[in-house]
């Protein structure tokens, strides 16, 4: 069957001359370019799209607008998506979602009929007892519980994000909306007009706003024109301006890509959402919004099967009536709520047009068709009071139920700036107050709803930008609309219930009052209780019934119950739009290719990647012997270049470091390094370095691989309170590093050519010199972090790579070898020296670890100071020792516990295999009376078991020594 | 179907044959023997505790705007005890404790779930705390492991074990990591607590401290003054701001804290899964959405509003943990307010101002506290004063005697 459409004008949107189809739940279905799933689908008279949370009731369209969670459908993909945001054309298989069996004959549709047994909220009153028997329902109640199936197959397309700047941001381009735009640009801002349709014009392109159709096509014609002539707007189409941040930051989804527009001033003009009526079945496929039915016609050009019922609220309901009668419906009857209308003239042109209409009554109950997945009839019945009603009237055997119980201004993203949704009881008016500055409301959401006070909305909204942007704007027009819109009480309690308040949640009139009626009077607590409006649609439907009921049933008015917060985002939004490219920036040093090409393993430090060893990793053992045997016995090399540098200039540097470090730097001669140990305020050792006073002006500093930034910054911080004459840069990528080790390493710098005389008298341990190597400028430091006779070239990045293959040439007559950082951190373990963060915790102070050296007690200050002195003042609580074993004992690994009569008393830091010493090595914090060398401590290792290390003095190797001041 | 449902498919009405959950609204009494000062979790655990376990119903808990609507309600619900310190793992594994009973004492369903809680080391550094973490844990009852990349596999199979150029080295497997439904907790305490005769009061703000001689003798609020023998302080977020109209500073900074849930989807991810390295958790609640969370922000700010660059960041971590999360729809975003201590443990005991008691520095950390919290707390106030051995680490004088109780590694993006 061919889908039967209207002629133009109806089906704006579609491309009659471009067919598409698609799979829904194994059938094909035929629509046009232009069309949405869901207009598809009800083009070829399907309203059966999807099934409800909780009783997996049959559910079609409500809006059609994507507002609600009636129709989430399922694709290959991606689950939860909503089928009027679908193109057809972009589908090839769509499905229902959430049933056992079939979309037709979903077997968890017997949760309805159990619906009674299971209250709101009736999970926190059963399934617990026994003790225990919880998680086998749970699992249940989860299967039941969800919605779509997530495809965890799926890998993320390709979306990238965005930045844009306004004068004024306009959402929604309805009338209201191109309005204000137009006024703004007119006074020379620039604006960026934003809107979810892929179309400008917002209700102008559906809704008729007078008896006689005849302003609509006209106005429109001419705003579209306007606004193509415009030049300082840019107007984005098919872009959901999704949530407010603070200081006008709007996220607009816009295709596969993300907008972050800054604007200067933002005005709302998102119109409103129109209101369901609650009675009994409400739900049903065939019972849409009125708006929804205009859409249908105007938009997608799908004439519904007849006959067709409307029920009315207000005045405009009439207006969808007529439209629907021109496109050719059949109308039924039009059933009023009210006890006439606002403007006589409309029941009069329906009555003309031989359409009944009931007064003062209201559909009271809804049936299926023979089918139970489709309207088939409605009950009218006379309403006697507020929500309470009389006799049966009539019954109406129809396919199709328009209805309108007022508009709710589209409040979402004022809400999210803080704004508060006011209702006027006697009016059952809404206005937003409370607004953000720079923040403005235009048209439907500032509950101004006939069209030429839309219009003038819209302009005053535009001059108000411009005053905010300082600019002339001529002075506002009066606005005025007495339009009654809402129905004050289009809730009809049903004593079988199914009279839907929140269709994402399944929750019925009774559901609200019994939450307030249990006590959970607040609206949050009865959002928190009942769960709604805490479905896809964020309670866009749901809000203003539910004040409603809670007022009435706390005796409280709508005002003073109030509505839920109301969240970003405003729809539901792809986490793959959010999440954007990814960018993960990996740090290399210069020399980076060189160790590659040694084979080196490389492995994460932070963001850099450093070579672990040179080899393969299952010959990891080997690999750290060999080298950890070069360095001890002949010389080896590391690349250092991921240490932190710092550089610090000016007549105070020596003072500033004085104040930043524990040790003393005053009195250090140019020339010397010394060790730098930096504590925080609560007097815990943070990181560690040395410094080379190279003039006396002139220090270079080296932090942590990890740890620099945190150093650089906080020495920036520091120095912002200080005001000290220092210039502080951070210098870490600038500058590369090696460190040549080993007994042969004088002989390694002097073939290379290095212009220093590098005997011991010369270059003594711990001084610092500027030399060249082969023509090479570079900063050298006798530091020793290994324990063997060691210099540390720092150079000019550019140029590490020409050190280095320099060095390597020169040493290959010593049998120079590479060396990586784990045999690095086995060497400098076996001469006892700590790695600041794996020694280390967050509570270690000087005292604990063996740095007391390494504060001066001489100086007034440094940061830290004072915890330093309280807590060295305290008993040792714990301290780290050196521990050792035999190599057959089991090897206790970092993180394992020291046991102290059945007590844990301290951890593991560090722990080798050392081939040097022949034995297992180690740190471990331990009990103060178990540090002296010799005592026994007790480590418990894997599958807790527990093997006895000794205490020993630090270091383990050359304890005099005399290797590193060789 | 349980046949505890049965007797609610008579009518409509329910409940027929108990009170409400929660009293209506009351007048303010002129004096109670216990003020307490916060209607979260805490507040009306250490309530029920007090009315339940001592016989002390004289009670008042106030609450600026709704039960349970501060932190109690945004939090993620993640219950565990595997901490660093054994002050921490000590405390907050009595806590696991209590949870698991929770729902049968309360004849309330909290629909306690122990789902078990991964954490995903990418570094060296990482593995060696997970370690001690899982020695400290196991030294202490607690059933924690750390597992390697193939057992990680098996336990989350849909997991990216090689995200953001940082692979999973191994994981920190919590069996005892568990979550509940965190407003059913507030609901049940306040349920028990009021029937008890505590008496709940929301929508009462308090707005001054009353005292002389240096002891509380009273709260002013906006509805009028009351006069009590003693006040329990259970603010979080807003803790130092109250302490200082009771005269004092506690050593707090604020930082919102975000988080956000997608649209439910079919179960598919059963335990709590967060990454120490991209500062991310992700699990499922019961509904089937996702929840994802992580960090502070990282400035400090007294307001809950969300933020764009933070979703950006947690949503772009967690499809690096689970790419297929790029198809998911984000549903709502929130963010509370965490009152973040230096080292990463409440303060809990007593303050400088006579029978004025604290329960503050929950940071990030608070719900999975919950009832340990309460009935220490009650334990306190009903013995006058005397700190349970308990949270004696947690007073507030540990920053002035230089004896924190470091759990900041143990904390960080896991919660």
């Amino acid at each position: 069957m061919s889908p039967r459409r209207l002629d133009a004008p109806y089906g704006q949107l579609i491309d009659r001359d471009s067919p598409v189809e698609f799979e829904f739940d194994g059938e094909l279905i035929r629509g046009y370019r232009g069309d949405s799933v869901v207009s598809a689908l009800l083009g070829e008279d399907r309203w059966l799209i999807s099934r409800s949370f909780k009783y997996h009731r049959p559910r079609g369209p409500l809006s059609l607008a994507g507002h609600d969670a009636n129709t989430l459908v399922q694709t290959p993909r991606a689950p939860n998506q909503l089928a009027e945001d679908l193109d057809a054309q972009d589908q090839e298989i769509v499905s229902g979602q959430n049933f056992l069996g079939s979309l037709r004959a979903d077997r968890y549709a017997l949760l309805d009929r159990l619906g009674r047994f299971l209250p709101v909220g009736f999970y926190y009153r059963a399934f617990f007892k026994p003790r225990g028997i919880w998680r086998y329902w749970e699992a249940f109640i989860r299967k039941t519980a969800g919605l779509g199936v997530a495809n965890l197959r799926v890998k993320p397309r390709y979306s990238d994000k965005q930045y844009l700047f306004c004068d004024v941001a306009v959402v929604g381009a309805g009338p209201a909306g191109i309005s204000a735009a137009l006024t703004a640009a007119a006074g020379g801002a620039e604006v960026l007009l934003i809107d979810e349709n892929p179309y400008t014009g917002g209700a102008l392109t559906y809704h008729r706003f007078g008896l006689e159709d005849v302003t609509r096509e006209h106005m429109l014609a001419q705003l579209r024109s306007s606004l193509a002539a415009a030049a300082n707007i840019r107007v984005l189409s098919g872009a959901t301006c999704n949530a407010w941040f603070s200081d006008h930051y709007l996220p607009v989804f816009q295709g596969e890509r993300l907008l972050k527009v800054r604007a200067n001033t933002c005005i709302l003009a998102t119109g409103s959402s129109e209101q369901p009526v609650v009675f009994r079945n409400n739900d049903v496929p065939g019972i849409v919004l009125c708006s929804a039915l205009e859409r249908l016609l105007l938009h997608h050009g799908v004439c519904p099967e007849g006959p067709a019922v409307v029920l009315a609220g207000n005045d405009d309901a009439y207006l969808t009536a007529l439209t629907a009668i021109d496109a050719g419906l059949t109308l039924a009857a039009v059933v009023d709520m009210r006890p006439a209308t606002d403007n006589p003239a409309l029941a009069a042109a329906l009555a003309e047009r031989g359409v009944t209409c009931y007064f003062n009554a209201t559909v009271y109950e809804a049936h299926e068709d023979a089918s139970g997945l489709r309207l088939g009839s409605v009950d009218v019945y006379n309403i006697e009071t507020a929500g309470q009603v009389g006799a049966l009237t009539a019954r109406i055997e129809c396919q199709l139920l328009a209805m309108s119980a007022g508009l709710m201004p589209a409040y979402q993203l004022a809400c999210h700036g803080g704004a508060k949704l006011e209702y006027v009881d006697e009016k059952a008016a809404f206005a937003l107050t409370q607004l953000p500055e720079g923040m403005l409301l235009a048209g439907g959401v500032n509950s101004i709803h006939t069209l030429e006070a839309v219009c003038a909305d819209g302009r005053n909204a535009g001059r108000q930008a411009l005053r905010a942007l300082s600019r002339p704007a001529d002075d506002d027009e009066a606005v005025e609309c007495a339009l009654r819109v809402n129905h004050p009480w289009p809730i009809f309690k049903h004593p079988r219930g199914r009279e839907f308040v929140d269709f994402d949640e399944d929750l019925q009139v009774k559901d609200i009052i019994n939450s307030a009626r249990l006590g959970y009077r607040d609206i949050q607590l009865v959002k928190r209780y009942s769960t709604v409006g805490m479905g896809p649609s964020q309670g866009r439907h749901s809000a203003l019934t539910t004040a409603r009921l809670i007022a009435q049933a706390t005796d409280r008015t709508v005002s003073e119950t109030g509505v839920t917060t109301a969240r970003p985002p405003v729809k539901p939004e792809p986490l793959g739009l959010l999440a954007g490219r990814r960018f993960h920036p990996v740090r290399k040093t210069p020399l980076d290719s060189r160790h590659r090409a040694l084979g080196a393993h490389m492995i994460p430090a932070g963001s850099w990647r450093r070579p672990a060893f040179y080899g393969k990793p299952s010959q990891r053992t080997a690999c750290i012997a060999a080298e950890a045997q070069a360095v001890r016995t002949g010389v080896g090399i590391i690349d250092v270049s991921t240490l932190g540098g710092i550089d610090l200039r000016g007549p105070d540097a020596a003072e500033f470091l004085n104040r930043i470090y524990t040790y003393g730097f005053l009195k250090q001669p140019v020339g010397k390094t010394r060790y730098a140990v930096l504590t925080s305020e609560q007097g815990v050792v943070v990181d560690d370095g040395v410094a080379a006073r190279l003039a006396d002006e002139h220090f270079y500093v080296t932090a942590t691989t990890t740890g620099v930034d945190r150093v650089y910054r906080d020495m920036l911080r520091w120095n912002a309170q200080w005001r000290l004459s220092v210039d502080i840069a951070q210098v870490t990528s600038a500058y590369s590093a090696v460190n040549v080790a080993g007994p042969r390493s004088r002989d390694v710098l002097e073939s290379a050519g290095c212009d220093l005389d590098l005997s011991a008298e010369a270059f003594p341990y711990l001084a610092c010199r500027e030399a060249c190597v082969g023509g090479i400028p570079v900063r050298i430091m006798r530091v020793g972090f290994v324990g063997e006779l060691g210099y540390e070239l720092h150079v000019p990045s550019l140029m590490a790579q020409s050190l280095w293959d320099r060095l390597l040439s020169a040493g290959a007559a010593f049998d120079i070898k590479p060396f990586g950082v784990e045999t690095q951190r086995l060497l400098r373990l076996e001469k006892g020296h700590i790695i600041v963060g794996q020694d280390t915790d967050g509570m270690s102070h000087p005292g604990e670890v063996g740095l007391e050296w390494a504060i001066s007690r001489k100086k007034p200050f440094f940061v830290g100071r004072r915890s330093v002195e309280i807590l060295m003042a305290q008993p040792l609580k714990r301290q780290l020792v050196g521990f050792s074993l035999s190599v057959h004992a089991p090897q206790p690994k970092e993180g394992h516990l020291v046991i102290r009569s059945g007590d844990i008393v301290g951890n593991v830091t560090s722990c080798e295999v050392s081939a040097t010493l022949n034995q297992i090595v180690g740190l471990a914090y331990v009990h103060p009376d178990d540090a002296l060398p010799g005592c026994d401590i007790t480590i418990r290792t894997d599958d807790a078991v527990c093997v006895q290390a000794t205490v020993v003095a630090l270091p383990f190797y050359d304890p005099q020594n005399e290797r590193q001041a060789l | 179907m349980p046949l505890g449902l049965l007797k609610y498919g008579r009518g409509d009405d329910y409940p027929y044959e108990r009170q409400p959950d929660l009293p209506g609204p009351t007048e303010l009494k002129d004096h109670y023997d216990v003020v307490i000062i916060g209607g979260g979790g805490h507040g009306v655990a250490t309530a029920y505790y007090l009315a339940k376990h001592h016989g002390i119903t004289n009670v008042a808990v106030l609450e600026k705007a709704y039960l349970g609507g501060g932190n109690t309600a945004r939090n993620t619900a993640v219950i565990r005890s595997n901490y660093l310190t054994p002050e921490g793992v000590r405390f907050y594994s009595a806590s696991v404790k209590l949870f698991e009973g929770l729902a049968n004492e309360f004849d309330f369903n909290i629909m306690y779930s122990q789902r078990g809680q991964l954490t995903l080391a990418h570094t060296d550094a990482t593995v060696r705390a997970f370690r001690q973490r899982a020695e400290v844990n196991r030294h202490f009852g607690g059933r924690t492991e750390l597992i390697d990349r193939k057992s990680i596999a098996e336990l989350v199979p849909c997991l990216n074990l090689d995200p953001a150029e940082l692979p999973v080295l191994a994981g920190l497997w919590h069996k005892d990591g568990a979550t509940a439904r965190h407003d059913a907790v507030a609901w049940g305490y306040a349920r028990g607590a009021t029937q008890r005769g505590v008496e709940l009061h929301q929508l009462t703000e308090v707005t001054g401290i009353n005292q002389a001689a240096g002891r509380v003798t009273g709260v002013t609020t906006n509805r009028g003054t009351v006069g009590c023998h003693t006040v329990i302080q259970a603010v979080a977020g807003h803790s130092a701001i109250l302490a200082r109209k009771a005269g004092f500073e506690l050593p707090l900074v604020a930082y919102p804290l975000q988080a956000m849930v997608t649209l439910p989807v079919k179960p598919f991810l059963n335990p709590l899964v967060s990454s120490s390295a991209l500062h991310c958790y992700v699990q499922q609640t019961g509904r089937g959405e996702i929840v994802i969370g992580g960090g502070s922000d990282p400035y400090p700010l007294y307001s809950s509003r969300a933020s764009l660059p933070l979703k950006e960041s947690l949503i772009a971590s967690a499809v690096d943990m689970f790419p297929f999360l790029s198809e998911m729809r984000l549903l709502r975003q929130w963010a509370g307010i965490t009152d973040m201590t230096t080292d990463y443990s409440p303060i809990m005991g007593v303050s400088p101002l006579e029978n004025y008691y604290l329960d503050a520095g929950w940071g990030t950390w608070g719900f999975k506290a919950t009832p340990i919290c309460g009935q220490t707390m009650a334990q306190l106030v009903a013995s006058g004063g005397q700190v349970p051995e308990l949270i004696q680490p947690f007073a507030l004088e540990r920053f002035d005697r230089f004896q924190q109780v470091n759990e900041m590694g143990a904390t960080a993006a896991s919660h």
